[in-house]
């Protein structure tokens, strides 16, 4: 399938082509030239829109075991200092470039950090910005992205492309919302919510590998039958029946012991409900099983030649089987975090596109489980911003800072990730000969 | 008997057939048949048969009488399949009388008046849809839909309530307004993808948020969108001059919007089937390796197929704005056809013609689901289960001929 696939170069490739004979590493010049740009808008709006006062950051909530005292910094310094180390982390980067090493991830990760806390210093000044909420909030949100990404990377290394994230995220939050109801536990709700999610992949399975149906087709019309048939069941059987079949019981916070009482970090990473806990165990699963295991080298290569596993004597379809429906149990599992964990019942549509936002995640991922989750993070990061900035105001209209997430990931997306390539025979059905 | 179907590799009469020459032909009749039983045609319609049978089923089985028969199921049999008949055949007679032919009024525009309402409904579908579509020619896979109309509908809004002018200038410049901005809007994510490779499905994902927080923005400001005095994101309805004009009188509710997307459908077969663009968009589509060693420029092609798609969808937004709800711009004036037109175009295969096809049932299916739901109180939901298999059970013809025992198509 050609639209997921992209070509090998374009007339606008960076560097100059290798010549034959010659071993010529080719850096791109993108990372260093979106770095300095942030920089320079960083730097452009602290000289236009110059704000005096104070912005203070909360390091803890009171339910911590650590108090740490809230940090009040001056705006403006903080914020100048602050596009200081974004400059010379730029300038770092164009070294590297010059030295024809590439940029590596934590410097743009320290950037992408730097840059955040200038602008967000920037942004609340005058207020308080609770800084544990906002990351503990964000990672909460970025469950179900997580989980969806994880899924779509599975599917697509396997070679089967899972646009049907979307329809596994619902109908995961359908049945664990209906399961949970009945059984008056969350438990079982989120293995129903889990076997929901495999479901969905059988019949993306069904399709795509057994019909040989374009996937992608498949994928956004499966996401389109899963929001007909829970609006349908959701008005004509839970809504009158609302008390028996959508009164989910949800998880409650259950602090890790020593973990949970680090400063900083236990507040956000380990007073969180078991889903979170789940989706830890589940990232590291699925990273080391794709890549320390047997079954993952064959999960690749399926997924990158099919022929030439099938040649060595896997079966291809029946390992791609098998992949997607694991991949759709742990996107289901992201769909338990609606009804488990946000609200306590199952609404029409409830995911509001989130499947789709994996699916982003995904790619800007590169096809890499830990990469995958990041993004995935991001974007958690961004739709919990929105409820921050709501609070604390800000100096530019709510909608700007709402679609800067949206905004820089086309940025890096354009230049920080630059061509990403999937698995080779992504989307590609195969036909044993 | 068997013979004559494996026959029709050879029209010429047989020697066998020679020495009875008034008979009819069996092979001719046969392949015809059988073409017919193999085409396209009848998979299609037997994958509608089908989607209608998975929808009857969820009618019934949500349906209270059909429930409570189903409790003496075995002491009144008769009452349950009668229950049964009930709730599928009000259905589908209300969705009928929804969307083409209302039987119960007696005049005739009343009667006629539903078919209208298709019409109006498709009219979008078939305009967003021949965009994607067009996409999905070149390679492209355009979900930024949403997003295209939202821009173009917001842009031609402001044209429509912001400026005095006559009709014959204000209507046609809201319209180009409209379409331009969505074709801008669509263009980002071609020109990013040609010259960076950035993915087009990221992209246009992407901006379909940025473009519903522009908009947001837009109609939360006075002297942009926002209706003067007013707090709520909506703008002022449109002047008189720029609304589309309804083509059947007052008393329908259809508007020139049709017209407009027959129009777009004779172009865009045009541009495909007819143009040198189009051939180039078919070969990129194919194997952009190879339209590049053939000389085409792949990452120009993208561009303007993107330009050209965003151009089509922003028409569907121009369409709600200034025909179907010209009484402001809203944050929700893409009604989700951003993303029914995905499925159109995969219905009607990416083709002019078959998108109009599936544009027009769509359209139906959108008016009929609602009578449905306020005659039978059926959730307007069942609608889209039923679209999305009929998408489904098309575009694997092999499952549809497995589950009626056909005889598979042969290969080419």
């Amino acid at each position: 399938m050609s639209t997921l696939t992209d070509p090998t170069s374009t007339g606008a490739s960076p560097g100059p082509a290798a010549p034959t004979g010659e071993v010529v590493t080719l850096v791109s010049r993108k990372t260093p030239v979106v770095l300095g740009v942030l920089t320079v808008g960083l730097a452009l709006i602290l000289l236009f829109q110059p704000e005096s006062g104070e912005t203070t950051l909360r390091l803890a909530r009171e339910t911590d075991f650590f108090q740490l005292p809230d940090l009040t910094l001056p705006t403006m310094p903080t914020a100048w200092a602050l596009t200081i180390v974004c400059a010379l982390l730029t300038g770092e980067s164009v070294r590297r470039y010059l030295a024809k090493k590439r940029t590596p991830m934590w410097l743009v990760a320290i950037y992408a950090i730097a840059w955040m806390t200038g602008f967000l210093v920037w942004a609340a000044v005058g207020e308080t910005l609770p800084v544990v909420g906002l990351l503990a909030g964000s990672l909460a949100l970025a469950v179900p992205l997580v989980f969806g990404a994880l899924g779509g990377v599975l599917g697509e290394r396997a070679g089967v492309v899972n646009i049907a994230i979307d329809g596994q995220l619902l109908f995961g939050a359908f049945a664990a919302a209906v399961v949970s109801s009945m059984t008056g536990s969350p438990w079982p709700g989120l293995l129903a919510a889990s076997i929901a999610g495999a479901l969905v992949a059988l019949i993306l399975g069904l399709f795509a590998i057994s019909y040989f149906v374009d996937q992608i087709i498949v994928g956004v019309v499966l996401n389109v039958l899963v929001i007909g048939i829970t609006s349908f069941l959701f008005s004509q059987v839970l809504a009158p029946n609302a008390a028996d079949l959508n009164t989910s019981a949800r998880f409650k916070v259950v602090p890790i012991p020593v973990l949970g009482d680090i400063p900083l970090i236990g507040p956000i990473l380990f007073r969180q409900t078991p889903v979170v806990y789940v989706l830890y165990i589940a990232v590291a699963v699925v990273t080391f099983a794709l890549y320390r295991t047997r079954w993952g080298l064959r999960v690749r290569a399926v997924g990158e030649h099919p022929m030439a596993a099938d040649t060595v004597g896997i079966k291809v379809n029946r390992t791609r089987y098998r992949t997607i429906l694991i991949a759709g149990a742990v996107a289901g599992l992201g769909g338990a975090f609606y009804t488990l964990v946000s609200v306590p019942q199952f609404n029409r549509e409830m995911t509001g596109g989130a499947g789709y936002i994996a699916l982003a995640a995904v790619i800007f991922g590169k096809w890499d489980p830990i990469r995958a989750t990041l993004a995935a993070l991001l974007f958690g990061f961004a739709s919990n911003l929105q409820g921050v900035l709501s609070v604390i105001g800000s100096p530019v209209p709510s909608q700007f800072m709402l679609m800067l997430p949206y905004v820089v990931t086309i940025f890096a997306v354009a230049g920080l990730v630059g061509r990403s390539r999937p698995p080779a025979a992504d989307g590609v059905p195969y036909r044993p000969q | 008997m068997n013979d004559a179907v494996t026959n029709d590799q050879a029209p010429a009469p047989s020697e066998k057939d020679a020495d009875k020459p008034d008979a009819p032909e069996p092979g001719k009749g046969h392949s015809v048949m059988r073409q017919i039983v193999a085409g396209d045609v009848f998979a299609g319609v037997l994958a509608v048969v089908l989607a209608v049978l998975v929808g009857s089923i969820m009618v019934a089985a949500t349906d209270d009488a059909v429930r409570e028969s189903a409790g003496y199921l075995f002491a009144r049999p008769g009452d349950f399949l009668s229950a049964v008949w009930d709730a599928v055949w009000g259905a589908y007679t209300a969705l009928f009388r929804g969307a083409v032919y209302n039987n119960l009024v007696s005049d005739f525009s009343t009667q006629i008046r539903p078919l209208t309402e298709t019409l109006k409904f498709a009219a979008p579908l078939i305009v967003a849809g021949l965009g994607v579509g067009l996409g999905f020619r070149a390679g492209l896979f355009n979900i930024g839909g949403r997003g295209q109309m939202l821009l173009a509908g917001g842009a031609a809004g402001y044209v429509g309530f912001n400026f005095d002018l006559p009709t014959f200038i204000h209507l046609p410049l809201a319209i180009l307004v409209g379409m331009v901005v969505g074709a801008l809007w669509a263009g980002i994510a071609g020109l990013l993808k040609a010259r960076t490779g950035a993915h087009e499905v990221i992209v246009t994902i992407m901006l379909n948020y940025v473009a519903y927080y522009l908009l947001f923005y837009a109609l939360s400001k006075e002297g942009l969108l926002q209706a003067p005095g007013s707090a709520n994101p909506k703008s002022l309805p449109m002047k008189e001059s720029a609304v589309l004009p309804d083509i059947l009188g007052d008393r329908f509710n259809l508007h020139l919007g049709f017209v407009l997307a027959l129009v777009a459908v004779a172009y865009v077969w045009w541009l495909l089937n007819r143009s040198a663009l189009g051939y180039r968009i078919r070969a990129v589509g194919e194997n952009p390796n190879a339209a590049r060693s053939a000389g085409i420029d792949v990452g120009r092609t993208w561009v303007t197929v993107m330009l050209l798609a965003g151009a089509l969808v922003g028409l569907a937004g121009v369409n709600q704005v200034l025909g179907t709800v010209p009484d402001g711009v809203t944050l929700d004036l893409d009604a989700s056809i951003g993303f029914d037109a995905i499925t159109v175009a995969l219905l009607g295969r990416s083709r002019p013609l078959g998108i109009l096809a599936a544009g027009l049932l769509f359209g139906a299916f959108k008016a009929g689901g609602f009578s449905m739901q306020a005659a039978e109180g059926i959730p307007v939901d069942i609608v889209l289960v039923v679209q999305s298999l009929i998408v489904l059970f098309i575009a694997a013809p092999p499952l549809v001929r497995a589950i009626f025992r056909l005889p598979a198509k042969e290969a080419k």
